[in-house]
């Protein structure tokens, strides 16, 4: 098994989870804040994950090529329904009260959001953060076909050569790599809740 | 002051405030009591803007409220609900500091404004400012939910029934607090409740509602004697008049649940149990439980030395009156006096009850609405 596209794999899932991120939060945000858009919002990332990941990254492809970028454009697209969602959901939650009660103490919206909202929002955020990532990691596999690299690449290479014991250790890493993510990200995830302790 | 000029409120087509006018002065202390749905909080978020007025206007000072850009607005303004709404992400100290910040104060001024507050309640900072507020009870949420509104030093403080959810010993106890706060800063407040009770022990001045419209707006004394309209009576309940208030005997408005020391205590010991109950001074007996006289929390911190006994620094210099005495003339002594509470002695010198302000009114609300609520 090559480090190299162990290394690459890694690669793929962090840069993606950055731009899933900022796009996903965006879009969340946007969506809670105007109601007219939010169905339309929830309606195309829903829509996105339901198109099968080779089509999709196959149309990404025409316009960035067989590209890391297109990879990570295709895990992006297809990571950000439970961020967004869940950023919505963590919003709405909140209690009426409180939000009252920063508005009625003179907190403009942009204050509220970030001393308020988003704080009391993030675990409900994180939870989709953390699904995004998992996700991700099995999409990246199916980033070597448009020459994204990583250990789709070495899965490959081992089932054209018919080498079983590399086919296992990618299999491996990638279920390591998994749990690893989700055992880090749950634990986070626990501290996280302000009403635990 | 705060003034209300043919205002008027609708939701949607809905209109629930036809034509309101009123006039509310610096240093007020200001009950609107009324049926549910009346409009009482509607009328209280058009001072802060939550609600938009439809017509007339609104001014403080002088000064029309819609001329006020709406975040300086509210935050010269305290706001304190019912559900608290403090602050889950944020620790006592912060949710206390949201106002200052958004003042930019400096670091060091908001931090002594706070260790201020917390003293002002006697929640010690060093043991509180850093908890959060799921680890405070109810009553003590509240408290803070409070303070956050008195900040920044706002002149006016609109509250919504702050107490309503909170049990009826911790309320008693908020309403003091709230009570003396009052006293001491002089702001004005704006106190929207369902509770009559509540409304004649706080409230200088009282506006009745209903339906939108200002039935009464007059003084608890006032209110109580002379209902303005039928609703309002039915409101105070079944009323009866029947019983002469001047028959009433000390033993007849005080309350029997009192709190003694023997003289024998520590000082050390006392300090520990009024900050248990949460009260300011205790009432010291002598072995055969005779009254001897008061040891207040400051004389405590004053002259009390480590291992002092009780006896040595109490005050045998306080007014008592007898049981039997008339509830009137004991009433008008108690309010001369300076005194939370006037204590109430059998004719043996034992101690019989106190009288206090909550006493008083529970009293009185039953001679005048009948026996219902007992304690
Ligand atoms: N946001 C709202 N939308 C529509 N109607 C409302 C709204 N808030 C209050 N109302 C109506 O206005 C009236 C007065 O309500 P409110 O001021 O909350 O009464 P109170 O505080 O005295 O119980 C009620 O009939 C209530 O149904
Ligand atoms: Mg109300």
């Amino acid at each position: 098994m090559a480090l190299q596209n162990l290394i690459e794999h890694i690669q793929l899932v962090l840069i993606s989870f950055v731009f899933t991120g900022i796009v996903g939060l965006i879009l969340g945000i946007v969506g809670y804040n105007f109601k007219k858009v939010r169905g339309i919002i929830l309606m195309i990332v829903d829509v996105l994950q339901t198109i099968p990941v080779l089509a999709l990254l196959g149309i990404i492809m025409i316009f960035f090529g067989p590209t890391f970028t297109t990879v990570v454009i295709g895990i992006v697209l297809y990571s950000l329904l439970p961020v967004v969602r869940n950023t919505i959901v963590g919003l709405e939650q909140i209690d009426p009260a409180i939000i009252e009660a920063a508005t009625g103490m003179g907190m403009g919206k942009f204050q509220r959001l970030v001393k308020v909202e988003f704080p009391l929002a993030f675990p409900v955020i994180f939870t989709g953060l953390k699904i995004a990532v998992v996700t991700s990691i099995g999409i990246g596999v199916f980033g070597a076909v448009v020459g994204g690299g990583g250990l789709g690449s070495t899965i490959n290479t081992a089932i054209r050569i018919q080498d079983g014991s590399v086919l296992f250790q990618a299999t491996l890493a990638l279920v390591i790599m998994s749990l690893v993510f989700d055992f880090v990200m749950t634990l986070v995830e626990r501290r996280l809740d302000y009403n635990r302790k | 002051m705060i003034e209300f000029k043919h205002v008027k409120k609708a939701y949607q087509d809905n209109v629930v405030i036809e034509d309101l006018s009123l006039t509310i002065n610096d240093g007020e202390f200001i009950c609107i009591i009324g049926p549910s749905g009346c409009g009482k909080t509607t009328t209280l978020k058009m001072i802060n803007r939550l609600n938009k007025i439809n017509d007339g206007e609104i001014l403080i000072d002088g000064e029309n409220i819609n001329n006020i850009e709406v975040n300086k607005l509210r935050q010269g303004i305290g706001y304190v609900i019912q559900q608290i709404g403090l602050f889950p992400n944020m620790t006592v100290a912060q949710n206390i500091s949201v106002v200052p910040n958004l003042l930019k104060w400096g670091k060091e001024k908001i931090e002594r404004r706070v260790k201020e507050l917390l003293k002002l309640i006697n929640m010690p900072y060093d043991e509180y400012a850093h908890k959060y507020p799921r680890e405070l009870s109810g009553g003590q949420q509240q408290r803070i939910g409070v303070l956050r509104a008195l900040a920044a030093n706002p002149p006016i403080i609109l509250m919504d029934e702050p107490f309503g959810a909170l049990d009826p010993i911790t309320r008693d106890i908020l309403q003091d607090e709230l009570k003396s706060i009052h006293k001491q800063l002089k702001k004005t407040i704006v106190f929207v409740t369902h509770d009559m009770d509540e409304a004649v022990k706080m409230a200088d001045r009282i506006i009745f509602m209903e339906s939108g419209n200002i039935l009464q707006f007059a003084t608890p004394e006032e209110l109580l004697n002379k209902p303005a309209s039928p609703i309002i009576k039915e409101f105070l309940g079944k009323i009866s008049y029947s019983h002469n208030a001047n028959d009433l005997t000390c033993a007849d408005v005080m309350r029997t649940k009192v709190f003694t020391v023997n003289r024998k205590r520590k000082t050390l010991e006392c300090i520990n149990m009024m900050n248990q109950r949460d009260i300011g001074s205790v009432i010291v007996v002598d072995d055969d439980d005779k009254f001897m006289g008061i040891v207040t929390i400051e004389t405590i911190k004053e002259k009390g030395v480590p291992g002092a006994l009780i006896e040595e620094i109490l005050d045998r210099d306080v007014k008592t009156v007898l049981i039997n005495h008339n509830a009137k003339d004991a009433f008008d002594e108690f309010y001369d006096s300076k005194l939370d509470y006037l204590t109430v002695l059998n004719r043996n010198k034992t101690v019989a009850g106190i009288i206090t302000k909550t006493s008083m009114a529970k009293a009185l609300a039953s001679l005048v609405w009948g026996e219902n609520n007992d304690s």
